[in-house]
């Protein structure tokens, strides 16, 4: 029998709320956190997508001016949730050799590597900071999180694409479950509202062009979806080994319950149309947690609002989950705060724990005309989730054909 | 041409910016590593911001021999003659 893993700590900096008590009061009532995008470089690059969801309160108010200098903007979002989750998680004294990091990112330093190589060209190698290294590198955000709470069983980055955040559960709960760790920071960051990977999501077709509309852009499900819509941000959580937890009289907010992670060797973007991938990805979590499909009463689905990807997540469900997958509350929150790619696991995952901790599912908003090839029950208004023990799952799914399920467990 | 003063008073704006570090802790007597835990990525964006406030050249072989804030001193000054 491996060992319980239960969580503890919550944080968050996102498009909807730069804590975590922001972002759920309005993943509740349903919010969007698209906006058109001032900046001047959307003219100087006509670029064919002119809005995003930034997040709410920039890291600025949260960190020093000398943290930010030294961070990438994505290390900063990181460092700002992992901060919350860690004084969430109330752990006064431990031995910091067991104490892990599992911190994602779908891109890494964009900004930084980007800046650095407009200075060469602009000013010179001599105007290229010495700290564009440690700051661009995708490790930089678990290297950041690491230092900041002096975790010292190992600094780990998986990096999936959109599948990273929820990927980092994954090895979480394989680092404490196998006894590297007895507490992991998990989480997820990412900040790419940049011009450059603006152009490349638009290029590949993936973005949404609602441009005079961007509050009703990011639409799952609906039949009038055309696309994603970038968002930034992080999300963390502290997982436990549940003795350590009960130990300390920890407040544990559900149990870890399983997880896991396939691959579909289909195509390099494209999903798998019948969802092959992602049901061995939902059907291998339900198993590590020894869930039965009854037990499921709620999904955070990945749902990012493109023609092509929502479908097969559902034809994916209806597999795991037979006919029960109709008695599902399921929230497709990327229709509140966009797509925060590698972070956006993450901070589904404190959704996710928080909708089986106060047994409320988020909204979905934007849903207009339910496409009929996807005849999911999608919560539109909060909703309560049934009291006794219930389970809640939430995928991602990343460019490379990744998939990734986490299972939490009421405690 | 600055001024021994100014350029003390330049650097220390310069130190604050990068490290946080009070301006006025950055006096003459102080080791750069040992007394104001600068280290060697900081020294370098340091050099470099030096060089464009006062308009010299601090080549990379020099830095080493800057330990201390007066060693920077008077070698921007030296510079700058």
């Amino acid at each position: 029998m491996s060992r319980k893993v239960v969580i503890t700590g919550l944080g968050a900096t996102t498009p909807i709320g730069g804590d975590v008590p922001t972002l759920w009061k309005n993943a509740l009532k349903g919010v969007s956190g698209a906006r058109t995008l001032e900046d001047e470089w959307v003219s100087t690059y006509e670029l064919p997508v002119t809005f995003a969801a930034r997040c709410s309160q920039p890291a600025s108010e949260k960190l020093s001016r000398v943290e930010m200098k030294r961070m990438d903007p994505s290390t900063q979002f990181g460092v700002v949730a992992a901060r919350e989750a860690w004084a969430d998680a109330g752990i006064e004294e431990m031995d910091k050799d067991r104490l892990g990091v599992a911190f994602a990112t779908g891109i890494g330093g964009v900004w930084t590597l980007l800046d650095a190589w407009d200075t060469l060209k602009e000013r010179g190698p001599r105007r290229v900071l010495p700290m564009t290294v440690p700051m661009l590198m995708p490790n930089g955000v678990a290297a950041a999180v690491s230092l900041d709470l002096g975790a010292r069983a190992g600094a780990h980055t998986p990096v999936s694409a959109c599948a990273s955040g929820t990927e980092a559960l994954h090895l979480g709960l394989d680092l404490i479950r196998s006894g590297k760790a007895d507490v992991v920071v998990c989480g997820g960051a990412e900040a790419a509202i940049h011009p450059m990977p603006i152009a490349a999501f638009a290029s590949m077709q993936a973005l949404s062009r609602r441009n005079d509309d961007p509050e009703h852009a990011s639409r799952p499900y609906d039949v009038n979806r055309d696309g994603f819509v970038m968002g930034e941000g992080a999300g963390a959580l502290v997982i436990e080994a549940e003795e350590h937890a009960l130990a300390r009289g920890a407040r544990i907010y559900g149990e870890l319950a399983g997880t896991s992670v396939t691959a579909d060797a289909y195509h390099i973007t494209a999903p798998d149309p019948e969802g092959l991938g992602a049901t061995r990805a939902l059907k291998a979590a339900m198993f590590d947690g020894r869930i039965q499909a009854e037990d499921v009463v709620h999904v955070n689905a990945h749902a990012t609002s493109t023609p092509v990807g929502d479908k097969p997540e559902y034809t994916a469900l209806r597999a795991a989950l037979g006919a029960h997958v109709d008695n599902v509350a399921v929230s497709a929150t990327k229709s509140q705060m966009g797509h925060l790619l590698g972070a956006s696991g993450a901070v589904e995952a404190v959704l996710t724990t928080l909708a089986v901790f106060d047994r409320k599912a988020p909204v979905t908003i934007n849903l207009e005309n339910q496409d009929p090839e996807i005849p999911l029950d999608v919560v539109t208004t909060a909703r309560d989730l049934p009291a006794g023990d219930i389970v809640a799952l939430s995928n991602s799914f990343g460019f490379g054909g990744h998939n990734a399920v986490i299972a939490v467990r009421s405690y | 041409m600055a001024s021994n003063e100014e350029i003390l008073a330049g650097l220390a704006e310069i130190v604050n910016e990068e490290t946080g570090l009070a301006p006025e802790a950055v006096e003459l007597d102080k080791s750069f590593t040992e007394d104001l835990d600068i280290d060697s990525i900081s020294m370098m964006t340091i050099v470099v911001n030096a060089e464009e406030k006062f308009g010299v050249r601090i080549p990379d072989e020099e830095v080493k021999n800057l330990k201390t804030v007066s060693d920077a001193v008077s070698f921007i000054a030296g510079a700058q003659a």
